[in-house]
């Protein structure tokens, strides 16, 4: 999408674009619903399905009671019936409690039954920090879900992305699980009309640059965005990709990326240890070793649950004056 | 089976079929503990000796559009599926044209073609898919056809069991909950794992109707899961039978079998489901011994047939290690 076009086409929230996509999902295929906790009357714990169920009904916006497992399970054996259900699990914290159905039995059905099955299952989980929630309501455990085979795991940074990436994701045979991070609800950008499918498994590369790669995704991506613009009145060039598909990975991009600009500066909300920071890294340290000119830097959350006090949640994960400083010290190192 | 259809099978046919039915699954079951001998068979191997009325049983009493859900002791119930010997001994060969493509195993038999669903090994994880594809039978206005998931009554501790039989429950979906109570969950007795160890009663708080039924006694099992799955038919929502049975073999071929008395073994093996039946209709005169050994010498014929196809069946080449994975991820397809 060019920053021309932008202009002219309708600025939404990250929450309508999305309650769009599944408004326009359940009018055009009755296979698909939408279950979860709280996503009829209450309007669903993030706004997201408000007025969806005097819309659509009941049955096809489902309240479920407090059964993660039991519902992401249902999902399961109701999509192996036919149907395409969307499912959608309030916290990423809660979804813990259905990691069994997910990781056990949606990523392992086609491959056990040797390609028999398959589920055709989208779950929508919020994650991330950023509004005081604590120590239970604010991980980001993305990349543990991207360690799954058998798993699809997109995360929307955009409006635009909330709006197009979940009819992709509801076409798609396998289990997708989409990240919606909840600090972007309520940005708005432009959202532009259908150009057909997209693909969910291509990075973008949101800002063009030649000096450096910051890498991010779902809620670092505007943090990213904002600290390019930063580091450019610095006179620095940075590129700054949002991963979009956290499985697969987008090597390609990321690769090419990084051989252009020479350096890379991979962000992530969730912890540094064994998070999806190190697989990127590791990625860019195999194919692009010899076009580096600085160590891959990477810069991740702090280790250490959430905590509430508004202070100590901001120094916990990546801010903007964090980002800025890295990447000029990543292509200034002398500065 | 409708006992309405004038085509319908006498009452001595169905205790024919169901006898055979036993002893087809015994006799496959008693060849792949020689072959897990044999080292032709390895990982867990789950036997359902002892236990064959249940699947036996119920199996009787399904159509076609139904669906079917067993856990990893589900040789039996695969078999009684329709999925054929052969292809469940190539699995467990771990051969191509085993049911699963040899990426299943013993504990993972799955056949699309019967609906049978596995093959699951994640003791009550299973349960909650029952739901789902109970639902989507709902919506889809096939809601006469059942959905009938087995499971051991070490399942009705975890919290999955909980969660499923409330949402059938909350949502009437045409759902036969299947508990093999067989007494032990691994070494764990009953009542070791379960504070309320009347498990029908468990089972009915959630406002579900729930009894329980002598599984050693097959015709019992089929009467029972008649009247269950007509019920169900019918829109009465989910229901739940316990099934009383037995396993006479160790948990796995790995269980030495510590935790339980010779002789409470032996107590239950007087009442071996196939040796009862026998006896029963050969006392009635309801059977000659030349049919009783004729079903006999068919189950072994037919296992037999199957080891040798399965001895004979080419392995899967390795360069198609990272097939199914995706659906379309599919390499070498
Ligand atoms: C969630 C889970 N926990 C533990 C196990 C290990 N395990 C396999 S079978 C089994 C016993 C299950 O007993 P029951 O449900 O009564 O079935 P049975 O084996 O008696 O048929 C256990 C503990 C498992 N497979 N899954
Ligand atoms: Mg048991």
């Amino acid at each position: 999408m060019s920053a021309t076009d932008a202009g002219n086409m309708p600025a939404m929230t990250y929450r309508e674009a999305m309650r769009e996509a599944l408004r326009e999902a359940l009018a055009a295929d009755d296979r698909v619903f939408i279950m979860g906790e709280d996503v009829a009357d209450y309007g669903g714990p993030y706004a997201v399905t408000k007025g969806l169920h005097e819309e659509f009904g009941r049955d096809r916006v489902r309240n479920t009671p407090l059964s993660e497992a039991g519902f992401v399970g249902a999902g399961i054996g109701a999509a192996l019936g036919g149907l395409r259900p969307i499912v959608e699990i309030m916290t990423v914290n809660f979804s813990l409690l259905a990691l069994d159905q997910l990781v056990n039995t949606a990523a392992t059905l086609h491959h056990m039954s040797g390609g028999q099955f398959n589920v055709p299952l989208v779950v929508r989980i919020t994650t991330g920090a950023g509004r005081q929630l604590a120590a239970q309501h604010s991980h980001s455990l993305e990349g543990w879900f991207a360690h799954v085979p058998g798993l699809k795991v997109i995360a929307p940074a955009t409006p635009e992305d909330a709006r197009w990436m979940l009819p992709t994701a509801l076409a798609d045979p396998n289990p997708v699980i989409i990240f919606e991070h909840s600090v972007l609800y309520n940005e708005s950008g432009p959202v532009g009309p259908a150009t057909g499918p997209i693909d969910i498994t291509k990075a973008a590369i949101r800002r063009a640059g030649t000096e450096l790669t910051i890498v991010a995704s779902a809620g670092m991506v505007p943090k990213a965005l904002a600290a390019a613009e930063q580091v450019a009145k610095a006179g620095v060039s940075a590129e700054v990709i949002d991963l979009r598909s956290l499985r697969p990975l987008d090597v390609s991009t990321l690769t090419q990326s990084v051989q252009r600009t020479n350096r890379a500066l991979v962000l992530d909300e969730g912890w540094r240890t064994g998070g999806l920071n190190a697989e990127v890294a590791a990625t860019l340290a195999e194919s692009c070793f010899w076009s580096l000119d600085a160590p891959i830097v990477r810069l991740a959350g702090s280790e250490v649950p959430i905590p509430y006090a508004k202070h100590l949640e901001d120094a916990a994960i990546p801010q903007v004056d964090d980002i800025v400083a890295a990447a000029i010290n990543l292509v200034r190192p002398e500065q | 089976m409708n006992s309405e259809s004038p085509d319908a099978p006498t009452e001595q046919q169905v205790q024919h079929r169901l006898l055979a039915d036993m002893i087809r699954i015994r006799v496959f079951e008693e060849r792949c503990a020689e072959l897990y001998g044999e080292t032709k068979i390895r990982g867990f191997l789950h036997l359902y000796i002892g236990e064959e009325a249940v699947a036996a049983g119920v199996m009787r009493c399904l159509g076609d559009t139904d669906s079917v859900l067993a856990t990893y002791r589900e040789h039996g119930h695969a078999l009684m599926r329709g999925v054929s010997a052969e292809s469940i001994m190539c699995e467990m060969f771990g051969k191509s044209s085993g049911c699963s493509g040899g990426r299943g195993g013993s504990m993972h038999l799955f056949d699309k073609d019967c609906n049978f669903f596995g093959g699951n090994a994640i003791v009550a994880a299973h349960l909650p898919l029952a739901v789902g594809l109970g639902l989507a039978n709902q919506t889809l206005d096939r809601s006469d056809a059942v959905v009938v998931c087995f499971f051991g009554e070490g399942a009705m501790a975890e919290g999955e069991f909980h969660e499923a039989l409330n949402l059938a429950a909350l949502w009437k979906v045409p759902v036969l909950f299947c508990c093999e109570n067989n007494l032990y969950a691994m070494g764990t007795s009953l009542e070791s794992s379960e504070s309320q160890t009347d498990l029908a009663l468990k089972a009915a708080s959630y406002a579900i109707p729930a009894w329980s039924v002598d599984g050693m006694d097959v015709l019992e099992v089929h009467r029972a899961t008649t009247k269950a799955v007509a019920a169900i038919r019918a829109g009465g929502g989910p229901m739940f039978i316990e099934f009383q049975t037995y396993r006479f073999r160790p948990h796995s071929m790995f269980d030495p079998d510590l935790y339980r008395d010779d002789a409470e073994i032996e107590q239950w093996k007087q009442r071996d489901p196939i040796t009862t039946l026998e006896a029963q209709l050969l006392g009635d005169q309801l059977i000659t011994k030349e049919v009783v050994e004729e079903m006999w010498q068919a189950a072994r014929a037919e296992t037999e047939a199957a080891v040798e196809a399965a001895d004979a069946a080419p392995i899967e080449p390795v360069d198609t290690l990272l097939r199914h994975v995706t659906l379309d991820n599919e390499v070498g397809s």
